[in-house]
């Protein structure tokens, strides 16, 4: 059985002026422990809410999203809660960091309601974000480093748990191209090391770090053959 | 890190909400504190200025008989008890426990002399004691100070045509009036008052006294105790409350509390509401804030707590704070509002329920933009994913 398993998933929602908008329309799709999955297409495809779906924020108009065998949408809402935290990580668009938390605090930030010593914690922190290269700037608040930096530690806040999976909204789409390349390494590197990652781009650069892709257009699968996409394509 | 780290965290480095928030709740805190502190305060005042204006405990000679006199109607001729109190028995009253609430012992010798043809009334008393006892008596002259000085009563100056300075027989002996009693409209209009001394001696009744007013100092101790304590010491006399001034007194001072507890119950509900349109606003300015916490696995109810948490903190920091400045206010205000040297009073049951109010108050008020906080959808929260 795969790892991630979806099932004729639709999502519709109420658009602009009142009219439905179906974003997703009946998808299928299976992925495997370990896979580095690309999730591309245009604005409007139904990326962003494919990543939504899969991460339990929201609720599915029909279809069944499984993780590791769990009926996501079988859950209550405080079982999803903490499905979130036993299960994902999450590397948000615009780093998403709380402003008042020092880099390390945001890193512990999913460790807050868990149960266990203060000091463990720390340690946990303090070696994901030794990993991914800022181990000296744990101190610094979120407004005191570089946007690379904060996307840094945002991917540190989203391993600090050790999720079985790591979910990415386009984490190169407010970077410079030389940053998007080291933290795309980065990525890469997380996931040579056995990481299961989905990541959403439109970047069609980063392409070559996957090890498959899923092109989505009118909210379903125009292709998941990571050849048959040319690079020159732009899903902007 | 936990969720009491994050809420501290939150605070500290937002000082300016922070500072919005306490102060709505310590500007609440601080009024209640400011009247009740002042009400304890003017009430302490307030009992020793109304004890002053009257005995509340009545010493008289015990009989067996019951009285025929009500009103100042009294049926002649049948008043045969002439038992009197020994005068150096009263010195036992100065030994009872409670004897540091005392405030004065005015006791007083009671008989009838010849003026002329006419039969008049006449008080002995001790004057320092009289006089502050009846704290509402007027004297027109001077008050009466040597043996054979008096003051006469406003009908009874009328009635044999005294005045001051002039000279009157009693019984044959020559006092001088040294001043007239403004009308009191009570039986001391009808009386010739001379010292203790000189009156035992016209009425041959040396060593003994008619009767005892007290006036007790006492502002929490109950009379009855005091009563009880006094009749021990003395068991010639019989001891009884006046009720009517302790309860004039109970009432003063219940029309005190009613009030400033009623003002701080309405300013309480302002700082309440205060607290809830902040946190309101607070709350919906971190939408995107909850939707990452909820997005890593944070549980409604760890939302709720996060809020609640900070809730608390706020509240106690508005707590402490506006308690002093409450005290800081009352210390101000108290020269002001009341006359002769009231002090403040420290009360660690006023700290305690401040600190308390203020908490459940801030917490109460903080329990909807909590739980709507909690009910956020965290996609919505998020927009972005």
């Amino acid at each position: 059985m795969a790892f991630i398993d979806i099932k004729k998933l639709r999502k519709a929602y109420k658009g602009a002026g009142g009219h439905q908008v179906d974003a997703l329309r009946g998808l299928d799709l299976e992925v495997d422990e370990g896979t580095f999955l690309g999730v591309m297409g245009q604005s409007g495809s139904g990326k962003s809410t494919l990543l939504s779906l899969l991460g339990g924020l929201c609720h599915p108009t029909a279809g069944t999203v499984l993780v590791d065998g769990i009926d996501l949408y079988a859950l209550d809402s405080e079982r999803l809660a903490d499905f979130r935290r036993e299960y994902l990580g999450f590397v948000f668009q615009s780093f998403n960091l709380v402003p008042y938390l020092t880099a390390l605090e945001n890193v512990m930030l999913p460790l807050a309601v868990q149960s266990m010593p203060s000091t463990d914690k720390r340690q946990q922190a303090m070696k994901v974000l030794d990993r991914v290269g800022l181990s000296d700037r744990g101190g610094h608040l979120p407004n005191q480093l570089s946007g690379g930096e904060q996307e840094r530690v945002a991917i540190a806040r989203a391993l600090v748990n050790q999720p079985p999976l790591l979910l990415a909204d386009e984490p190169t789409g407010s970077l410079d191209t030389a940053t998007s390349a080291e933290i795309m390494a980065l990525l890469r590197e997380l996931n040579e090391d056995g990481q299961t990652i989905v990541m959403v781009t439109h970047n069609v650069e980063n392409q070559a770090y996957f090890d498959r892709i899923l092109v989505l257009r009118d909210g379903q699968s125009a292709s998941t053959d990571i050849n048959a996409v040319p690079l020159v394509t732009n899903f902007a | 890190m936990n969720l009491r780290t994050i809420a501290l965290n939150n605070l500290r480095r937002r000082k300016s909400r922070l500072a919005f928030l306490v102060a709505g709740l310590l500007i609440g805190v601080a009024t209640v504190v400011t009247l009740l502190s002042l009400t304890r305060s003017l009430t302490m005042e307030a009992e020793h200025k109304l004890e002053s204006f009257g005995a509340n405990i009545l010493i008289t000679p015990k009989s067996d008989e019951l009285s025929l006199s009500y009103g100042g109607i009294t049926l002649g001729g049948l008043s045969l008890d002439t038992r009197e109190l020994r005068e150096q028995d009263l010195a036992r009253i100065e030994t009872i426990p409670n004897n540091r609430n005392i405030a004065a012992v005015a006791p007083k010798v009671l008989g009838a002399v010849k003026v002329g043809e006419a039969r008049v009334m006449v008080m002995g008393v001790d004057p320092r004691a009289e006089f502050r006892v009846k704290g509402w008596w007027n004297v027109d002259g001077r008050r009466m100070t040597a043996e054979d000085e008096l003051v006469a009563g406003s009908r009874a100056a009328g009635r044999l045509g005294l005045r001051s300075g002039s000279t009157v027989l009693l019984d044959g002996h020559p006092f001088t009036v040294t001043g007239l009693l403004r009308e009191t409209g009570s039986q001391d209009d009808d009386l010739l008052i001379a010292t203790l001394s000189a009156a035992q001696r016209l009425l041959h009744k040396e060593g003994t006294v008619s009767l005892v007013e007290v006036a007790a100092l006492c502002g929490d101790c109950p009379v009855s105790d005091m009563v009880d304590q006094i009749s021990a010491a003395l068991p010639s006399g019989k001891v009884s409350a006046i009720q009517q001034v302790v309860k004039t007194r109970l009432h003063a001072l219940e029309q005190f509390k009613a009030f400033s507890f009623g003002v701080a119950v309405v300013v309480l509900l302002i700082g309440a509401l205060v607290v809830f349109v902040t946190m309101m606003a607070s709350v919906n300015e971190r939408t995107r804030e909850i939707g990452i916490f909820r997005a890593l696995g944070f549980r409604r109810s760890h939302v709720i707590s996060l809020i609640l948490m900070e809730a608390v903190s706020v509240s106690l920091l508005a707590g402490i704070l506006g308690f002093l400045a409450g005290m800081g206010v009352t210390r101000l205000l108290l020269p002001w509002l009341a006359q002769g040297h009231p002090h403040l009073v420290w009360s660690p049951a006023l700290a305690g329920g401040s600190l308390l109010m203020a908490v459940l108050v801030g917490t109460a008020a903080s329990f909807y933009p909590a739980l709507h906080a909690s009910r956020m959808d965290p996609t919505e929260a998020l927009r972005a994913i």
